[in-house]
């Protein structure tokens, strides 16, 4: 039933897209108050399956906000309340019943600035599947190296994974964050401006990476450079004052957005 | 060009370049003259017999062996009785209180706790303990300590685990992991070091104080292992020889404030270097 009515919301909001992608993550009248502060308002935004997702808008505009609501994680925080829905698969991941453990092994997160736990580099890797799985040193041998060839890490880390991941550069310990997240085998990744605090090079890295997860995950990036988005996404929603003003094909939005706010924000005149 | 300002603002910054610099060798002064003190006066008084030997009666020789060992063992106890408790209330404030009514309130009676007179400490272990007991006691007197080293740990934990940046909670959190898993495995680890420092600036704290153990743990001019009774201590002993007329006691009170000053000092040093040598950047 819920299949029926997402495919019914897809359909009638992107036509012109072919073929259409199956929707892995919806939100669906969307609010969210920080205390009494609305900081999200009447949030209707589909995410495709293995794309990738920007959301775009000035500082405060409720971006990240939104993506925090998806993994829950904003409930470590008394008086942030959300309201709406948040389809996973067509589940309501909002609903108290929705078990947290799966909620977080099935959308992983990866956070502005890289925070590395205080252990090796391997361990760091394989902290998260530990607690969801019981594995054999070989199997996890595995999947930890797995995990860093996804993130594109592995060649440099290799020959020191008992090391301490602080030793890491920036850009190393951010993929090494990646690789945590989807060590967990997750379907979906969210990325809250993940090269905001890294140097070009990095940056391009972790672009490139976004790139080839999408082979894999659905994919959900906050971020501040219109050019990473306008690079790394096939979708975009631009979200201004907690509302979602526009979403569409990120070439639609770019070459062709149909609302004046979205134009004047991607070329410059605001934000 | 002879009035640009920059002459006066030179002429200012030197005046108070010149007081800053004179109320620290004013109170560096105090400092070095306590320590030289302390060294020329202990030093000269050291001998195998003060760790070998127990405290004497007035005009016979003697050492502060069982002062030491009643030091050690009780302060130990108190930081054995008072660093897990305190550890717990630190993380119960930092990630379990979430700026809650009840969380503020006990962080500002801790404070009070940190800055208390230790003598009313003493007074309060009188009677709650001993005056039960019905005779002074080590345990008591460990029971004292621990009402020191308490808050001290519950506000270096808090202090610590507060600046472990909410984003590795968060990735911890969004790993699916439980919190209390993500606080023993992840933030523990992160801010080890600190609370390890805490511990021990709070073991350099009791192992001087006087004032709580004269009124619980007494003193005793025998050596003793049982903690139900009364039990000799470094800081009580220097107290009661210092204040005596016999030159013998107060060649064996400078040795004991030497040792003691030693121990606080290499104690404080640790706690520095365990500080530098984990000093992580976040940002």
């Amino acid at each position: 039933m819920n299949d029926a009515r997402l495919a019914v919301a897809t359909s009638s909001r992107d036509l012109h897209l072919s073929p259409a992608p199956a929707i892995k993550l919806a939100a669906r009248g969307l609010d969210f108050h920080y205390g009494t502060f609305r900081a999200v308002t009447d949030i209707n935004l589909d995410m495709p399956e293995k794309r990738v997702t920007a959301l775009i808008g000035p500082s405060g505009c409720g971006k990240s906000t939104l993506l925090r609501i998806f993994n829950r994680i904003y409930a470590l925080y008394p008086k942030q309340v959300a309201s709406g829905e948040v389809l996973l698969d067509g589940d309501n991941i909002l609903d108290p019943k929705y078990p947290m453990n799966r909620l977080r092994s099935k959308i992983g997160m990866v956070f502005q600035k890289p925070v590395p736990f205080p252990m090796t580099i391997y361990e760091n890797v394989a902290y998260g599947i530990r607690h969801h799985e019981r594995l054999s040193k070989a199997e996890m041998d595995f999947r930890v190296e797995q995990a860093l060839h996804q993130a594109a890490l592995w060649n440099e880390v290799k020959d020191k994974l008992k090391q301490n991941a602080l030793g890491l550069s920036g850009g190393q310990q951010q993929r090494l964050c990646i690789a945590r997240a989807v060590a967990l085998r997750p379907e979906v990744l969210l990325l809250d401006e993940p090269t905001s605090a890294l140097d070009p090079i990095s940056t391009s890295k972790i672009e490139q990476l976004i790139e080839e997860l999408k082979q894999d995950y659905t994919i959900v990036i906050v971020t501040h450079n219109m050019q990473q988005a306008a690079r790394v996404s096939d979708y975009t929603a631009f979200m201004y004052l907690g509302e979602l003003i526009e979403h569409g094909t990120t070439e639609t939005i770019f070459s062709n957005p149909s609302k004046q706010q979205t134009e004047d924000y991607i070329t410059g005149r605001f934000g | 060009m002879g009035t640009s300002p920059y002459g006066s603002r030179r002429a200012k910054n030197l005046v108070a370049q010149a007081l800053a610099v004179l109320a620290t060798i004013f109170g560096l002064f105090w400092l070095v003259w306590i320590l030289w003190t302390t060294f020329s006066k202990g030093l000269g008084s050291l001998n195998l017999a003060l760790f070998t030997q127990m405290t004497p009666p007035p005009g016979e020789t003697g050492g502060m062996l069982n002062a030491f060992f009643g030091s050690v063992v009780m302060s130990l106890l108190g930081i054995a009785f008072g660093a897990p408790i305190g550890v717990l209330a630190g993380t119960y404030l930092a990630e379990y209180s979430q700026k809650s009514w009840i969380g503020e309130t006990v962080r500002f009676v801790n404070d009070i706790l940190l800055s208390a007179p230790s003598i009313v400490l003493g007074l309060f272990v009188y009677t709650l303990v001993v005056a039960q007991m019905g005779h002074f006691s080590a345990l008591a007197g460990a029971i004292a300590l621990a009402f020191i080293v308490l808050p001290v740990v519950v506000r270096t934990t808090d202090e610590m685990l507060r600046l472990v940046p909410s984003q590795m909670r968060e990735a911890a959190l969004s790993l699916g992991v439980p919190q209390w898993k993500v606080i023993v495995q992840v933030l523990y680890r992160a801010s080890l070091p600190g609370i390890v420092t805490g511990i021990l600036l709070a073991l350099a704290r009791i192992s001087g104080e006087t004032a709580p153990l004269l009124f619980t743990a007494l003193n005793n001019q025998y050596w003793t292992t049982d903690i139900l009774a009364p039990m000799a201590n470094v800081p009580v002993v220097i107290f009661q020889y210092a204040m005596s007329p016999y030159d013998s006691w107060h060649t064996l009170a400078w040795a004991g404030a030497f040792i003691l000053t030693l121990f606080v000092l290499v104690v404080s040093l640790a706690a520095r270097a365990i500080v530098s040598r984990n000093k992580i950047v976040h940002d």
